[in-house]
């Protein structure tokens, strides 16, 4: 099932670090999941269309005009790092 | 105030004004302040802000603008975005965050004229079935320190349960009302999907989640449903379709009613000690003027392991916006941008969330996305088939809300998906969407309490909620407090 590279390709795929003794312990977690789960592979779902949510939607739409008020100053207010409307985060590279 | 009264009925006292808004909050304030503590039920209580809105409560009853729930202390689950109050989800990521804007089921109550009286603790983002997984600690289950409350809606199950608030909110993706009303013993309903919006509660995996009450009886979840439901522009998902008068249809009876009993619900897995109330409630129910009818689910053992594909795919999407950028926990050191995203989500997620978030990553990425997350849906939409294709026969379909009674802290810990296999009668209508009720029905192994499901079909939650009524006019089950807690 996962392998070791394989869990860390996971981890790098969803921006979480691990280190090696949690690669460890994820390995036997993570099979034990995705082993529970192979029932539900074998079945024949041929023709089957995939249910994405319960109800027949169709995506609303509404009118294409500003409808929100302008909340920046509060919703910036939670912010770990605001500087003139902007969110602060380290360099892309260091 | 010198008792713990339904909702029901403490509705009728303060508009009746045999009690004030502010006596009542007070009362539960008081109660919060003296037991909560053991049971870890709550993560905020701000008595200055709900003594506020009791003392608008009152003005409003004295005006003789009262709707039924106006001045009613509620708890919420703190899943729930209230302006101003702290919103964790159970997680270190948002330990520290206030919300800047109400959920919609938060504006409801609040035009309603309810008191909000604090935020419950719950699984970390909802993902879990002890509440065991909450960063500030387990919730206890108070008709047994020993015990789970159930999860995720562990900490407001617990609250209605121990008579600290007379109902709560909560939220249901693969059971987290059903089970912990199960397992504490008291009522609880997941509406139809789209019935109540999600718009403000915080979302784990958005085509199963649902929020939706906690309370002593079926009467007090319709109260609470006529207050949640309802159509709100912003969520998508929010279907523009009249609430049912939930209160007024309550005296329906069953007479008629057929209903249906899945034959794979009666394995050698449920343990007998629940099988014998979840049946003896069923002929209860036929004395009542229903009839039982044998149906098939033949899906039914697909089920979690669809749901722990769906479930963490769609849970990976939504918690990849915790990125210590615009809200929420940041590592306090890190190099690059890459480097802090790492390590927040690292620090700031405990051990099941991340579990959770690094299957669903694998189970969407390339190459496994058709063998996994296609195939789960279209399993989903045969598991949805089966309970259509079995309401041809019946009208609603009963059974047990879990396969034991609330079992020991630290029991299932070990073995996460044992713990996933034990939400077998919950998880099949979250898939379908339909709605779904426990309400408490006898005891278990040690005292424990039992909880019987009820399954409606879609938009029918005005009939399931008659059912419950009819039968807790015949029982007293419902009437149970924990000892200490009376």
């Amino acid at each position: 099932m996962l392998s070791p590279a394989e869990i860390r390709r996971i981890a790098r795929l969803a921006r979480i670090e691990v280190d090696d003794a949690q690669v460890a312990a994820l390995g036997p977690e993570l099979n034990a999941i995705l082993g529970m789960v192979e029932a539900m592979q074998a079945i024949d779902t041929a023709g089957v269309e995939p249910m994405s949510h319960p109800q027949a939607f169709a995506q609303r739409l509404r009118e294409d005009a500003v409808s929100e008020p302008d909340r920046r100053a509060e919703y910036q207010s939670v912010a770990p790092q605001v500087e003139d409307g902007l969110f602060l985060v380290p360099k892309v590279l260091e | 105030m010198n008792d713990n009264p339904p909702l029901a009925e403490l509705s009728r006292r303060l508009r009746t004004r045999k009690v004030s808004s502010v006596e009542a909050t007070r009362h539960y304030l008081d109660r919060i302040a003296r037991l909560a503590g053991p049971l870890n039920a709550f993560l905020t209580v701000d008595a200055e802000k709900s003594l506020a809105q009791a003392r608008a409560a009152d003005e409003r009853i004295a005006r003789g603008e009262a709707s039924p729930l106006t001045g009613v202390p509620i708890a919420h689950k703190d899943l729930f975005c209230a302006s101003g109050w702290r919103t964790t989800c159970g997680s270190r990521m948002l330990e520290n965050f206030v919300a800047p804007y109400d959920a919609h089921v938060i504006e409801q109550f609040d035009r309603a004229g309810a008191v909000l009286l604090g935020k419950t603790n719950m699984d970390e983002f909802a993902m879990g079935s002890s509440n065991e997984n909450s960063f500030f600690g387990p919730v206890r289950n108070p008709w047994d320190a020993a015990a789970v409350p159930g999860g995720s809606s562990g900490g407001s199950a617990a609250a209605v349960a121990a008579r600290l608030a007379p109902a709560a909110t909560g939220t249901d993706t693969g059971g987290s009302i059903r089970q912990p009303a199960s397992f504490t013993g008291i009522s609880g309903l997941k509406p139809t999907y789209g019935r109540v919006s999600r718009y403000g509660m915080v979302a784990f995996a958005s085509s199963l989640d649902q929020g939706g009450p906690l309370a002593q009886s079926a009467e007090d979840l319709a109260l609470m449903l006529g207050v949640m439901a309802g159509f709100d522009a912003r969520d998508s998902t929010s279907v523009d379709r009249p609430k049912d008068d939930y209160a007024a249809r309550l005296g329906a009876g069953v007479k008629g009613l057929r209903i249906g009993v899945p034959r794979e619900y009666f394995t050698q897995d449920l343990a007998a000690d629940v099988a014998g109330p979840i049946r003896e409630a069923i002929r209860e129910l036929v004395r009542l003027g229903a009839r039982e009818v044998p149906v098939s689910l033949p899906n039914q053992h697909l089920a979690v392991p669809v749901y722990y594909v769906i479930a963490p795919a769609e849970a990976s999407s939504n918690l990849s916006r915790y990125d210590g950028v615009r809200y929420g926990y940041r590592a306090p050191e890190y190099g690059d941008l890459a480097d802090m995203y790492a390590k927040t989500r690292a620090q700031g997620f405990g051990a099941e969330v991340k579990r959770r978030i690094l299957v669903g990553t694998y189970v969407l990425s390339h190459g496994y996305y058709d063998a996994y997350y296609l195939q789960a849906q279209r399993v989903r939409r045969l598991i949805a088939r089966d309970f259509a294709a079995a309401f041809e026969a019946c009208d609603v379909i009963a059974g047990p809300a879990a396969p034991s009674v609330a079992f020991d802290l630290g029991a299932r810990t070990q073995d996460p998906v044992q713990m996933y296999l034990d939400d077998l009668y919950t998880i099949p209508i979250n898939l379908a969407g339909l709605p779904g009720m426990s309400i408490p029905c006898g005891f278990g192994a040690r005292g424990r309490p039992v909880g019987l499901q009820v399954v409606g079909n879609y938009w029918d939650e005005a009939r399931m909620l008659a059912l419950g009524h009819a039968f807790q006019q015949a029982t007293d089950w419902h009437k149970r407090v924990p000892p200490g807690y009376g």
